[in-house]
């Protein structure tokens, strides 16, 4: 690991109870090393901004805190609870943390709202009125309550996209993750989805976001990672990292996307 | 409209309007679509069927062609035929269709050997069984009424074919025959190997090894053999490795085959659904916490299934028509009954009129079925066309 630049951040009103940790973790897909030797802590209601070239194993990283995909070496616990081929374990993680697609991966076959409700219902056996009273609350806050009963399909990429956020809040989750949630959009619909991260931000939600949106991480991140090649190469607080990065593959980086 | 701040670009000569001026900019307002002029029926002839020499020549062998066909039909069907009750012997002079046979014999192809005084019973029990059938067919009724609906309905047919009480006479299985065997065979057969297919098109691609090397091992080797051939172990050899004094009953013997023989096909039908679904869809559902069985059921399998409805639809009616080789093991459906019923010395000539008559009646329920199932998938795409 290369870590050039420490994590110095630490945002006064962030809490100092580490909710994700990763120790050691590697992975392969087949012989391909796409996470090498991966340490990184991340504190309750810490917004973190990971970066980096397309193939540098950021989509692993977050994917691996909710098991969508396994580590083979190492060490992950998220909210207390550590990660193995304990299906309990990965159940009872996966209720904590909610997860934004780039491609929404909503479900075309139900309405806005059953999109929302499904997990409650089903996952916390929570009666159907009170999801549904849940689900409209949620909807109502990423500004697309109206859109309710109509389906996916119905949709503009940015409203699917708010609607994805909704959904995953529903879980009333502890941790956001986010894997490149504006990439699939058209220009003038990221804002919106922005605007709703924001705002997620600010109401204090741990947040992971694989993004390109430098100017999100400026706005709202207390750390950005940058990733090659399956590494952690740098991290550190946004200004610093974008005003004063340390490594040249960063340099190199943020000279191509700024 | 064109607008653009590129001076370079306004060099360019321009024929009507000139460009635009971007700072007052107005949006030209939306006209209606040109009606499209439908073609007279002359012009459409010369654009379609005579527009080069070769579409002229098959246009012209075509209309040859129907007109000798189309008459000799009519004339066989219709003109020269005989459509009233009459003895055979009134067949004779006749050269078209002879429906006296149709009249003499439709009782015996739809019901068989079914004792004829009593033969109210299977059509009263081909009724009830359509009935089932189209009730179920509608979207409202798509709920647990279902479960009561059905299991009722087949006693009320069981009751009224079988007898034995209410007053009704007892008629062992052997004796029934034609439309109530077919349609029993073919909508019990695939409605029970639905369930079954699902379950090992998941198996197929399960990740635990034992249940995945079964349900491949029984698909591939059911599929691999003729239903002839399944058809006949389930009738000749089962019951050798039956243990002694067992025996289960012929028609239910062949009526599993055909389950086993359509869930092995309706398999893979489902199973080319299951992989048609993003895997976005997976993990969406694995990310929001869903169990496995969870997610199968309210999110991949609805829309797997309805993606697969033409391929479903392919093989029930496949197995519909494939009942017909049943009579491989001597139970009567309704091709085996025609064929009874053409055997007669005094109507053997009649065959033609015979295989006509069933065939009509068999693409009357192929048919419904194609027609619903284009409904059923316009009405489940309502709304929510995929993105």
């Amino acid at each position: 690991m290369a870590t050039t630049a420490p994590a110095s951040t630490a945002a006064s009103s962030m809490g100092t109870s580490e909710v994700i940790s990763m120790s050691g973790v590697n992975k392969w897909y087949g012989d391909f090393h796409v996470l090498k030797d991966i340490n990184l802590s991340v504190r309750s209601g810490e917004r973190i901004v990971v970066c980096g070239p397309s193939g540098s194993g950021k989509s692993t990283l977050i994917r691996c805190l909710n098991r969508l995909e396994e580590h083979q070496e190492g060490d992950i616990s998220v909210g207390g609870i550590e990660l193995t081929d304990n299906i309990k374990n990965i159940d009872a993680v996966r209720a904590e943390v909610g997860m934004v697609f780039q491609h929404f991966n909503l479900f075309p076959h139900l309405s806005v709202l059953d999109n929302c409700t499904l997990a409650p219902i089903w996952v916390k056996k929570t009666p159907k009125a009170e999801a549904e009273a849940l689900g409209m609350k949620y909807l109502e806050r990423v500004r697309i309550g109206e859109q309710a009963l109509k389906y996916p399909g119905q949709l503009s990429g940015g409203q699917q996209q708010r609607v994805a956020i909704a959904r995953a809040l529903c879980m009333t989750p502890k941790i956001m993750l986010f894997d490149e949630p504006t990439s699939a959009l058209d220009p003038e619909m990221v804002k919106e989805v922005l605007d709703t991260m924001v705002d997620l931000a600010k109401e204090g939600m741990t947040m992971l976001c694989v993004t390109h949106e430098m100017g999100f991480a400026k706005a709202v991140a207390d750390r950005v990672i940058f990733m090659d090649q399956g590494e952690i190469v740098e991290q550190n607080e946004p200004n610093a990292f974008f005003d004063n990065p340390q490594n040249e593959r960063t340099k190199e980086f943020l000279n191509q996307i700024l | 409209m064109t607008d653009t701040t590129n001076s370079a670009v306004n060099e360019r000569p321009t024929t009507s309007a000139p460009f635009a001026d971007p700072a007052n900019f107005v949006p030209t307002e939306a006209r209606p679509a040109p009606i499209a002029i439908r073609p007279g029926p002359l012009t459409w002839l010369k654009e379609n069927l005579f527009n080069t020499w070769y579409n002229a020549v098959f246009t012209l062998a075509a209309i040859w062609f129907l007109a000798t066909l189309i008459p000799n039909i009519i004339d066989w069907l219709v003109v020269n035929a005989l459509w009233e009750a009459a003895p055979a012997e009134a067949c004779r002079d006749v050269s078209g269709a002879c429906g006296a046979f149709v009249y003499e014999k439709w009782r015996f192809i739809l019901f068989g050997t079914y004792p004829f005084e009593e033969q109210w019973r299977p059509g009263a029990s081909v009724i009830v069984f359509i009935g089932l059938v189209i009730v179920s067919c509608f979207k409202p009724m798509w709920n647990k009424s279902l479960l009561v609906i059905w299991p009722v309905g087949l006693l009320v047919c069981w009751i009224l074919l079988s007898g034995g009480i209410f007053g009704l006479s007892h008629v062992p299985n052997n004796l029934w025959g034609g439309l109530p065997i077919t349609l029993m065979l073919a909508v019990i057969g695939c409605g029970v190997a639905f369930p079954i297919s699902i379950a090992l098109a998941l198996g197929r691609r399960s990740k635990m090894p034992i249940i995945k090397a079964f349900s491949v091992g029984y698909i591939e080797l059911i599929r691999g053999v003729p239903l002839i051939t399944v058809l006949f172990m389930a009738s000749v050899m089962f019951p050798l490795f039956m243990p002694e004094g067992i025996t289960i009953d012929k028609l239910l013997r062949a009526q599993v085959a055909i389950i086993m023989f359509a869930a092995a096909y309706l398999a893979e039908v489902v199973r080319g659904g299951l992989q048609a679904i993003p895997k976005g869809q997976y993990e969406a559902a694995d990310a929001m916490g869903l169990s496995y069985w969870q997610a199968m059921i309210f999110i991949i399998l609805p829309q797997a299934l309805k993606i697969t409805i033409p391929p479903q639809v392919n093989t029930f009616i496949g197995m519909f028509k494939d009942t017909s080789l049943v009579l491989i093991v001597g139970i009567f459906d309704l091709m085996f009954t025609m064929r009874g019923a053409i055997n007669d010395l005094e109507w053997r000539n009649y065959y033609k009129e015979g295989f006509v008559f069933v065939a009509v009646i068999y693409f009357l329920f192929c048919f419904s079925m194609s027609k619903y199932s284009q409904w059923l998938e316009h009405e489940l795409h309502r709304g929510h066309k995929r993105i």
